[in-house]
């Protein structure tokens, strides 16, 4: 794909995050919708590409009342919207279509109007891993970590320190659900979830909500807000089973995803100045740092615990507190996407001062899917 | 010990003699007679070749620890906390299971340790391969 054809014209969560009770959840979608809409000072009739997840596009399109001429409801995950991104660009570069909405939104802490996620006792997921005791996402997504940590030579404290710096993010966020500072005992002691990982090293879950809205970086320049440009973008699936990862070393997806869209960007690590890595639970970013090339993966513990990533370090990671700090409703990526944004907009509360390049990182499952988008303010 | 509120799998047909297997005592595994790799999960086609030609064969039932978790929260049938592993077989391939006859903790659980296959029936239709220290 090429580079900055298309942009982000519009970027809005929910109005409220956290506890929704009184909405449901294809309502959660439309809010986000109406503010993204409006943040783009454009009317739903304007929108001719739409894509969801987990929700059926047709079940948001028409509810919100579009009728699109190209629609994605690609669905692997949290990271759908990474998908949802680069599938849109390459539409509207095609001509398929010319200004996309993407909605993301989950009742996932009310449960308001929240279809359950069923496994069939006879999927392979079904046969091969739910007898054996797995529930949450809390039992999946932690079994690598423990090979993880003693491949590359992570340490607990190190692990913990995740937590502890995208603490010191949130605080600084209005909108973060959790902002009261976090020491590294405060994590090793706190509940035991699913060993190594605790309570503080597992995702929030929230009611929310998100939307994008895209065109093409000509009509971009037409629109109220500042354009965030699609620099560079990558995806890939590996397994719906965390048992039958390729490695526990990393992660295959990741290594796909991420280096295609820097291959796509033309830009070197150090040409980026934020970066989101979706984390579900606190060792993604340490995958993430490995997997798309920042540094080996022996380094990525140290580098966190060094305070790298924290504010004032070198590489500001997941600035909005994460999905350990700020919200999770059950699919991040869309948090991370609008984090980005805000940051490329140079609107966000933890604003990353000059920041013109933000990577954003998104897992979806359990390692499953993996989707990167690059984004940059200079065209 | 059966535990009636344990998840139980439901065989496919391409599934249906790994399921056998394990109510004969046998861990069975796929091998493609083109690139002789083993696989699992089942499926009647070699995932790294894409060969129909497979054969079925009994697995050592050997396997070295490589990964898991101990789970501290309830789940029907389970009493936690309780480790969900992912062992490696000599063969290969990796498979989730638990570990039994070893106590539930960091300590005991060590990455790397032999194990060996034994088999737990459920009920009549179903029996889970498990996984303890390996005896030799």
């Amino acid at each position: 794909m090429r580079r900055n054809q298309v942009a982000v014209v519009g970027a809005a969560e929910t109005t409220e995050l956290g506890v929704i009770p009184h909405m449901s959840q294809i309502q959660l979608h439309a809010d986000a919708a109406l503010n993204a809409i409006a943040d783009a000072g454009l009317k739903l009739s304007n929108i001719d590409g739409f894509a969801t997840a987990v929700e059926t596009p047709q079940q948001i399109a028409h509810y919100l009342g579009i009728t699109p001429t190209w629609v994605d409801g690609t669905s692997v995950g949290g990271c759908s919207f990474m998908l949802h991104v680069r599938h849109a660009a390459a539409a509207i570069e095609a001509g398929l279509c010319k200004t996309v909405l993407i909605t993301h939104a989950e009742s996932g802490k009310s449960n308001v109007g929240r279809t359950p996620r069923m496994i069939g006792a006879d999927s392979l997921n079904g046969q091969f891993e739910l007898p054996y005791g797995v529930s949450t996402p809390a039992s999946l997504f932690p079994i690598p970590v423990l090979r993880y940590m003693k491949t590359h030579g992570i340490t607990h404290e190190q692990l913990a320190m995740v937590a502890v710096v995208q603490r010191e993010w949130a605080a600084k966020n209005p909108r973060a659900t959790m902002k009261a500072p976090i020491t590294v005992e405060d994590v090793l002691n706190s509940r035991m979830i699913a060993y190594p990982l605790r309570i503080l090293q597992c995702c929030l879950v929230t009611d929310g909500g998100g939307a994008l809205i895209l065109t093409s970086a000509e009509r971009a320049k037409d629109f109220p807000q500042k354009p965030v440009y699609i620099l560079g973008t990558g995806e890939s699936v590996e397994t719906p089973m965390v048992s039958q990862m390729q490695t526990f070393d990393s992660s295959r997806a990741f290594k796909v995803a991420g280096p295609l869209a820097f291959k796509e960007a033309g830009i070197t690590h150090k040409d980026v100045d934020h970066l989101m890595i979706y984390d579900a639970f606190a060792h993604l970013p340490l995958y993430g740092l490995g997997d798309l090339g920042f540094m080996p993966h022996e380094e990525t513990g140290k580098f966190i615990a060094d305070g790298h990533t924290r504010p004032g370090g070198k590489l500001p990671l997941n600035t909005n507190g994460g999905g350990l700090s700020y919200m999770h409703s059950g699919m991040y990526g869309m948090y991370a996407l609008q984090e980005s944004v805000r940051q490329m907009r140079g609107i966000a509360p933890a604003q990353v001062q000059g920041a013109k390049i933000s990577v954003c990182h998104g897992v979806g499952g359990m390692f499953a899917a993996s989707g990167t988008i690059i984004f940059t303010n200079e065209r | 010990m059966a535990e009636p509120a344990r998840a139980r799998p439901k065989a496919t047909p391409e599934t249906q003699h790994f399921w056998d297997g394990a109510r004969a005592g046998e861990l069975r595994l796929q091998r493609c007679d083109a690139c002789a790799k083993a696989y699992f999960p089942p499926r009647p086609f070699c995932p790294a070749c894409g060969s129909r030609k497979v054969s079925i064969f009994k697995a050592s039932g050997k396997a070295t620890l490589y990964s898991y978790v101990i789970h501290h929260r309830p789940v029907p049938g389970f009493t936690p906390p309780y480790a969900i592993a992912v062992v490696e077989l000599e063969e290969g391939p990796r498979m989730m299971t638990n570990i039994v006859d070893c106590p539930q903790t960091p300590e005991a659980l060590d990455l790397d340790m032999k194990l060996e296959v034994t088999f737990e029936k459920l009920d009549e239709v179903t029996t889970l391969p498990l996984f303890r220290p390996a005896k030799d």
